[in-house]
């Protein structure tokens, strides 16, 4: 009975061979997908699901400033340590600032020290680290971090890829392009 | 100049025809393997020399005759050299036989069959040197796996033309095209078609072709036998390697597919266009099917091709005999 079984089971693996040949044979037919590069540039439509290096996502109204709040959970979720944020401190008082607020506090009225503002003044990312792995997307509390769609990056110093993304995002406001991506594009799978 | 005979003027005006050929036919192969890889992978494929990187074999052709011949140290110089012409020049031999047309063959045998058969062993006996002569591991393991692979499917090979042989009772290649008609229906394919894919699945495996190009697994054995070959000693066993896929099509289709009879007009083109629709098979055959495992080759061949084709020559011989 095994005997016949394995029989069986070859004669059906000829089955997928031909399954093969099909796909193969589908694919030959197709379209190609590539590009001649110099000749022809990479439409939008072709750059949907690539992972570019990362870049910072603006707040919807102010997009020169990230939306980032200097949570560090992307700093640590990195593998690879490609990521260096560094949140902003808090205002420094002048002497006649502390000592009005000392004056408030003996009166007895409540005074609120100024906190540190919620985000980052320096967003460094190396991209000769990074592995594109997304732990730091998925992580980011606000979605302040995407792909960007950057396809033709090239250099010959490897101090190109240390990307300051607050510049970054900083010039692309100003050059005011449309966001590469949509908002909340950065791809699941 | 009269006592020249006719007959060996024509054989060598077949053998220069024949290496002109072989050495065209070596770049559209090239052409095309190339392009229909892409073509499946979607890609364009050679593209950037000449129109449509027509001219892409030549600048391969011209990249590997420029390059240094190296013998590596502590290889026999000599058999290291003598393999790639063994497996190369053997190859011309097996054109002779072959029927392009009612009048393009160079020469007519009685046992025209045979000398294929016989002369395409040699190439294994080129891998077998080339492996061991070039003093590299690789290159005996794929020697090792080369005779192997070929002793093993010469078999079924053998059987399922022998099956051809026994139901036309020649073994001369004319003839057996001559059986056969112009339409499909009339080919030996139809009466034999066990035959003819055992045939084509040995034939594969006879040149080393993907799915079965163990001897020379790159991932395996890095190149297998032809590991230290540079320039022109690689280049004449990749010559060797499409000519004779070009044989073992030839022959499939003198065998098995009606030769150079065609529907309404017979003639040469029919026996190209039937070859080269073979070796279009083979290199769609590449593309797609991963490389089986050792075991797994030789399984194929012990179990299932050997007693198929053997069961397909009983049959063959008990119907013939009847009838
Ligand atoms: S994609 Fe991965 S490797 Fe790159 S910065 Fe984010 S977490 Fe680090
Ligand atoms: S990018 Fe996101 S995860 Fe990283 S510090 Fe800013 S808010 Fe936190």
């Amino acid at each position: 009975m095994t005997a016949i079984k394995k029989i069986w089971e070859n004669v059906s693996g000829l089955w997928s061979l031909i399954v093969g040949l099909r796909i193969t044979g589908k694919n030959f037919m197709d379209k190609q997908i590539t590009l001649h590069y110099p000749r022809e540039t990479v439409s939008k439509s072709q750059l949907e699901g690539f992972r570019g290096p990362l870049e910072l996502v603006g707040k919807p109204k102010d997009p020169g400033s990230p939306k980032c709040i200097a949570c560090m959970m992307c700093v640590s979720a990195c593998p690879s340590n490609c990521l260096t944020v560094v949140k902003a401190k808090a205002p420094v008082l002048t002497e006649e600032e502390l000592q009005a607020m000392k004056d408030a506090e003996a009166r007895g009225e409540k005074v609120t020290k100024p906190k540190a503002p919620k985000e980052p003044i320096k967003f460094i990312y190396d991209f000769t680290l990074c592995s594109l792995c997304g732990s730091c997307v998925e992580n980011c509390a606000v979605n302040s971090l995407r792909y960007s769609s950057n396809v033709y990056l090239a250099s010959t110093d490897r101090n190109d890829f240390k990307m300051d993304l607050l510049a970054r995002l900083a010039t692309q406001a100003q050059a005011k392009t449309p966001p590469t991506e949509p908002e909340n594009s950065t791809r699941e799978d | 100049m009269s006592q020249i005979p006719v007959e060996l003027v024509k054989l060598l005006i077949a053998l220069v025809a024949i290496a002109a050929f072989v050495g065209l036919n070596g770049l559209v192969l090239v052409y095309l393997e190339r392009k229909v890889a892409g073509h499946i992978q979607r890609r364009p494929g050679p593209f950037e020399v000449g129109p449509h990187g027509l001219l892409q074999p030549l600048a391969d052709a011209v990249k590997l005759i420029g390059k240094q011949l190296f013998t590596p140290k502590n290889a026999d110089g000599f058999l290291f050299w003598l393999a790639p012409i063994i497996s190369f020049l053997p190859a011309l031999l097996l054109f002779v036989p072959i029927p392009f047309g009612p009048v393009a063959t160079g020469m007519e045998m009685n046992l025209g069959l045979l000398l294929i058969l016989a002369f395409s062993g040699l190439n294994v006996l080129a891998l077998c040197l080339a492996g061991w002569g070039s003093n590299n591991k690789y290159g005996v393991l794929g020697a090792a796996r080369a005779v192997a692979q070929s002793v093993a499917y010469e078999i079924p090979l053998l059987l399922a033309v022998l099956a051809i042989a026994f139901q036309t009772g020649s073994l001369n290649l004319s003839e057996i095209v001559q059986g056969q008609g112009g339409w499909p229906w009339q080919w030996n394919a139809m009466v034999q078609p066990l035959a003819f894919i055992i045939y084509f699945v040995s034939a594969l495996g006879e040149t080393n072709r993907a799915p079965f190009d163990l001897p020379e697994a790159e991932s395996e054995l890095t190149a297998g036998f032809h590991t230290e070959y540079s320039g022109m000693g690689f280049g004449l066993f990749f010559l060797a390697e499409y000519a004779n896929m070009i044989v073992v099509c030839s022959v499939a289709v003198a065998l098995f597919l009606g030769g150079w009879h065609g529907p309404f007009f017979d003639g040469s083109w029919w026996f190209l266009a039937k070859v080269y629709v073979l070796l279009l098979i083979m290199i769609w055959l590449r593309w797609t099917f991963p490389r089986v495992r050792f075991d797994q080759l030789l399984n194929i061949n012990w179990k299932w091709l050997m007693p198929l084709a053997l069961l397909n020559l009983l049959i063959t011989a008990f119907v013939t005999k009847l009838s």
